[in-house]
């Protein structure tokens, strides 16, 4: 106990001068103390790889895209690990050249509004009155715009490239995450530490960045997680009305909505790519939980 | 009697409320010297705490001058009140709500000497552990987090947050009522200790009598925002005045079994600060009230050498 007391202070004294590695490092080691999250983790890594190796598995025009009617709706089999779908297409092959998408789809578009939505919701907790009032009136007009509604003006109007098609998700759920980072940042700020922060004469954004937003995170990043599959769906449902993903290109949201006139018999279609996001999301969630209580030193066992 | 570090001159905090303006402070006016201990006492919402908030500025104040060493507080920009925090700081009730649960205990410490560059980043490790010997925190506790440690250690951590700029004038808003008696002993002959050692300053404030009477030099009385009495602690328990004051030093318990206490019990409860009728605010509940007590405020002013009341009695 003593000698184990003596290397921590040792070790403390050592990493003194960088204490923002340690800080990380020391998050690390309790994320990977809790199985959940390294199974999060271990997932999403996989699915990545997939969608970084896609080529190399499955090539995109020989196999992802080139039609066979010859072997049309055939459930999983040794040439078609996961079947093909109506065009004869193989699943598998599709999926994997659709995580590239529907992956970046999901996850850009809710990094732009947890930025932006962020920012506005923290800025409108933190100083109140009439900048709260503003914010908060202009982001309750955007959700009374149907959010995919929102999404199509977007795309309609900026033109139909894949950069724009994650704008025109984000933007729509930017609304959804001022509120939270609003109402967090509201429970936070009024608490001593932060007055204490003032009195040390740190100024606001010090105090929002290092103070505040630390604490406000939880409900965030779990909303996060949730954002990403409402994002892949989002996508499908423009792919769905030709704003999306130009067809032949595989997404998991557009090959979902596909199969859906198939499913009484051949329900592998959907099943795929509905259990992909499934997945995704699971894990997502999984490291999602894992991450907030990584970050939180109150919990440390 | 030093020069005073610190004057303020008829503060008032009033805030606008749904059912009226409530007059947290109102007219408030005294001065701190060098050195010394001026003690705050009064109720729960008398505006004590809001006193000391508007005095280092993180409340505005509706109206009134606070001089801090020649300087007119409420007249500085922003840059000028960072800069002037260096000498002003505070000491929070609540150990456990006035530490960022996220960050470490040398992350705390270390916060405001990064803010005001006060030492070169190499040194700030080193300066962090000598302000950790200064308020009696072990080594071995500086990477620990406020949650793992108890009310008085957490209370050590922030008078060290505080004497990291190496300020005159410190404002404690009940510094220790948050915690056991015991602790309580340590921490208040810390801060004596801390006092001698570095000349300075406080503005002690509690609803604690006894706490008050070991560490002031000069206790101020407070009712509904306030000040009724104000006189050198010796003075004010030897011979209260305002009849307030004379309530609540009765009722502090005296450790004998033979001695007969007769406790003063003030009828009725605390009036309401929101829109406050004229007249002294005491008079609704004030054993000695006169028709005039209601109808016109009782004037603050000496009467023998240093002590000062506000109330009609003294004219007679």
């Amino acid at each position: 106990m003593n000698s184990d007391v003596a290397t921590k202070n040792n070790a403390s004294t050592k990493t003194k001068s960088k204490k923002k590695r340690s800080q990380w490092s020391e998050v690390w080691r309790r994320l990977k103390q809790n199985k959940m999250a390294m199974a999060g983790l271990v997932i999403l890594t996989i699915l990545v790889l997939l969608a970084v190796f896609a080529d190399v598995i499955a090539d995109y025009d020989e196999v992802a895209i080139k039609q066979n009617a010859a072997v049309r709706l055939q459930g999983p089999s040794k040439d078609h690990w996961l079947g093909t779908d109506n065009l004869g297409r193989d699943i598998f092959a599709r999926m994997i050249h659709g995580a590239r998408i529907s992956l970046m789809v999901g996850i850009v578009a809710v990094s732009i509004a947890i930025l932006i939505g962020g920012t506005l919701g923290a800025i409108a907790g933190f100083y109140g009155g009439k900048v709260d009032n503003i914010i908060m009136r202009f982001m309750d007009v955007f959700l009374a715009i149907p959010s995919i509604l929102l999404a199509i003006a977007i795309v309609g109007a900026l033109g139909q490239n894949l950069f724009n098609l994650m704008l025109a998700i984000g933007v729509s759920s930017i609304p959804g995450f001022a509120r939270i980072v609003r109402a967090s940042v509201l429970t936070v700020k009024d608490q001593e530490f932060v007055e204490a922060a003032r009195a040390i004469g740190a100024t606001d954004t010090r105090i929002i960045i290092k103070h505040i937003i630390p604490n406000a995170l939880a409900p965030v990043i779990v909303q996060g997680t949730l954002g990403v599959a409402g994002a892949i769906l989002s996508t499908a449902g423009l792919s769905f009305i030709g704003l999306g993903v130009p067809k032949p290109r595989p997404e998991w949201g557009a090959m979902l909505s596909d199969g859906r006139q198939f499913l009484r018999n051949a329900s592998h279609i959907t099943t795929f790519p509905g259990l992909a996001i499934v997945i995704t999301i699971l894990a997502l969630n999984l490291l999602g939980d894992g991450l907030r209580d990584a970050l939180d030193p109150r919990l440390k066992q | 009697m030093g020069e005073p570090i610190l004057r303020v001159e008829h503060i008032k905090k009033y805030f606008d409320t749904p059912k009226g303006l409530l007059h947290a402070v109102d007219d408030l006016t005294f001065d701190v010297d060098k050195g010394r201990t001026l003690g705050l006492v009064g109720e729960s919402g008398c505006g004590k705490s809001t006193t000391g908030r508007v005095i280092l500025r993180l409340l505005e104040a509706t109206d009134g001058q606070i001089h801090f060493n020649g300087k007119d507080v409420n007249k500085l920009n922003k840059k000028e009140m960072i800069e002037l925090r260096k000498d002003m700081q505070i000491i929070f009730q609540d150990p456990f709500s006035s530490l960022n649960p996220r960050l470490s205990v040398s992350e705390i410490i270390a916060e405001p000497l990064i803010i005001h560059n006060i030492v070169k980043k190499s040194e700030i490790g080193k300066e962090v552990s000598r302000l950790m010997d200064v308020v009696g925190l072990a080594e071995r506790l500086v990477n620990t987090y406020p949650h793992e440690l108890d009310g008085g250690r957490r209370q050590r951590i922030g008078i060290a947050r505080a004497l990291a700029l190496k300020p005159k004038f410190i404002v404690a808003d009940e510094p220790v009522s948050a915690l056991d008696v015991s602790i309580q002993a340590q921490i208040l002959n810390l801060m004596q200790d801390l006092q001698e050692e570095l000349d300075l300053t406080y503005l002690f404030i509690t609803h604690d009598l006894s706490v008050v009477k070991h560490i002031s030099d000069d206790i101020a009385v407070m009712y509904l925002g306030k000040i009724v009495e104000k006189a050198s602690a010796k003075e004010l328990f030897k011979n209260p005045l305002h009849p307030y004051t004379k309530a609540l030093l009765s009722a502090i318990p005296v450790p004998s079994l033979t001695k007969k206490r007769d406790t003063i019990l003030l009828k009725g409860e605390i009036t309401s600060p929101i829109n406050p009728k004229p007249g002294c605010r005491f008079a609704a509940r004030c054993n000695y009230a006169m028709d005039r007590c209601f109808n016109e405020e009782p004037e603050f002013k000496m009467v023998e050498g240093q002590h000062e009341v506000a109330c009609f009695l003294m004219d007679k």
